[in-house]
């Protein structure tokens, strides 16, 4: 087996979630290929003691952002990676956002400030993305 | 797809009380269900009519398309792990699969003596030495190794330790991504229901208060807080599930077919444990609950 699938169970994010993430994660960083096959459906529910259709529809989903396909009877495998493009913008990201909490920190925010008012950004980007 | 269980205004009374009453169930196929409920709200009840250990006081309940225990072949179609996972202390492992294969016109022999080898226990150990967690997996061999179109478990892990249950909750998933297996599963632990259930029933005070597919309740759920708020005030379509308000700020456990677009809101989901808290509150106190401090002031 390529790579192992954890659950955080208090993180509030959706099981299948997580498990498209951690795929993701995986071929962001290169431990996960083309040609690479994902862990079958019962070693993953087996291991982690989930409904085996949350395993399901995290690779569906995958199939459907064309990072996976599903080859009935054998398995689903890896049909892209993800380790190229973005990962070159991290580094000025990073600074910028080390900037932005120096300046954070200067104004007086606490680390539980600055977490708060970061997520609450998100999110409200996010909302106003899906309207 | 066919309902693997069918119930119209079934009820259960024990001499005067109801232990379970008017309840009116269509569960269907393929699901993992999760039966959640505070002690005596009737869940074993429930499934003891699903099993046709009890007969129904009011009303009917079919199981896969037949009234429960009314054939041998409707005994073959369910599989059954009462409270506490019994075994009898006396026989030894190979003795029960025995019993089994004895008593199960479809028993898997081959399917019972792998998951007795995988497990590592001992053929010849009597079940009154093994441990909780032992018996709990043995109980759950049996009722596999039946090959049942349903399995109907009752607080199966519920005095496990947390690594037993782990286990025990893997083979059961591991059961349900191998064969066509319908499973429901009373339970107090609703985080480790959380993971393997796609379909909840809470059960309160001998009646169903919600029943559904996990994803649409999550997703139909929301826990909004905002500036205080008079309940009158609220949009029609939000069903108030529970609510709490200080002086200045209004929390609500609402359920609502449409997103919450009102900016005055903070909008969060719930998790499954905090909406079956809601719902069982909600009936402690009388629904919905009320703070009394809000009637003095307005």
């Amino acid at each position: 087996m390529v790579i192992e699938f954890h659950l955080d169970a208090g993180s509030g994010v959706a099981p299948y979630l997580q498990v498209i993430q951690q795929v993701r994660q995986a071929l962001r960083l290169g431990l996960l290929d083309v040609g690479d096959q994902l862990p079958t459906v019962k070693d993953v529910v087996a291991r982690l003691a989930i409904n085996p259709n949350t395993v399901l529809k995290a690779y569906r989903e995958l199939e459907y952002e064309g990072l996976a396909a599903a080859r009935p009877g054998v398995g689903t495998f890896v049909t892209r990676t993800l380790s190229d493009g973005s990962l070159a913008a991290h580094g000025p990201l990073r600074r910028d956002l080390q900037r932005w909490i120096a300046r954070a920190r200067r104004a007086g925010l606490d680390e539980e400030s600055i977490e708060a008012l970061y997520r609450d950004t998100v999110r409200a980007a996010t909302r106003e993305e899906v309207i | 797809m066919t309902a693997v269980l069918e119930s119209s205004g079934l009820g259960k009374r024990y001499r005067r009380r109801w232990a379970l009453a008017d309840c009116t169930l269509t569960i269907p196929a393929g699901h993992v269900v999760g039966l959640v409920g505070p002690n005596g709200a009737g869940k074993t009840t429930l499934l003891h009519l699903a099993t046709g250990l009890l007969a129904p006081t009011a009303g009917t309940i079919e199981v896969l398309g037949g009234e429960p225990a009314s054939s041998a072949a409707q005994l073959a179609k369910v599989g059954f792990v009462a409270q506490d996972t019994p075994t009898y202390a006396g026989l030894s492992v190979a003795d029960h699969l025995r019993l089994g294969a004895h008593l199960n016109p479809g028993w898997d022999h081959g399917l019972a003596r792998r998951r007795i080898e995988r497990l590592g226990l001992d053929p010849g150990q009597r079940a009154g030495k093994l441990s909780g967690g032992q018996r709990a997996q043995l109980a759950l061999t049996l009722a596999i190794a039946k090959r049942p179109e349903l399995l109907l478990l009752d607080e199966p892990i519920a005095s496990l330790d947390p690594l037993a249950r782990r286990d025990f909750l893997g083979i059961l998933m591991e059961t349900t991504a191998e064969q066509e297996v319908s499973v429901v599963m009373s339970s107090h632990l609703v985080a480790d229901l959380e993971r393997i259930c796609d379909y909840l029933i809470v059960l309160v005070d001998s009646r169903v208060r919600l029943a559904g597919q996990v994803d649409e309740l999550l997703a139909t759920h929301h826990r909004l807080t905002g500036p205080r708020r008079d309940p009158g005030t609220l949009p029609a379509g939000w069903q108030v599930v529970e609510e709490s308000h200080t002086d200045r700020q209004s929390t609500l456990l609402i359920r609502a077919g449409t997103p919450v677009h009102d900016p005055g809101w903070a909008v969060d989901p719930v998790g499954l444990e905090d909406l079956v808290l809601g719902y069982m509150s909600q009936a402690a106190s009388g629904a919905p609950a009320r703070r009394p401090e809000m009637e003095a002031q307005r």
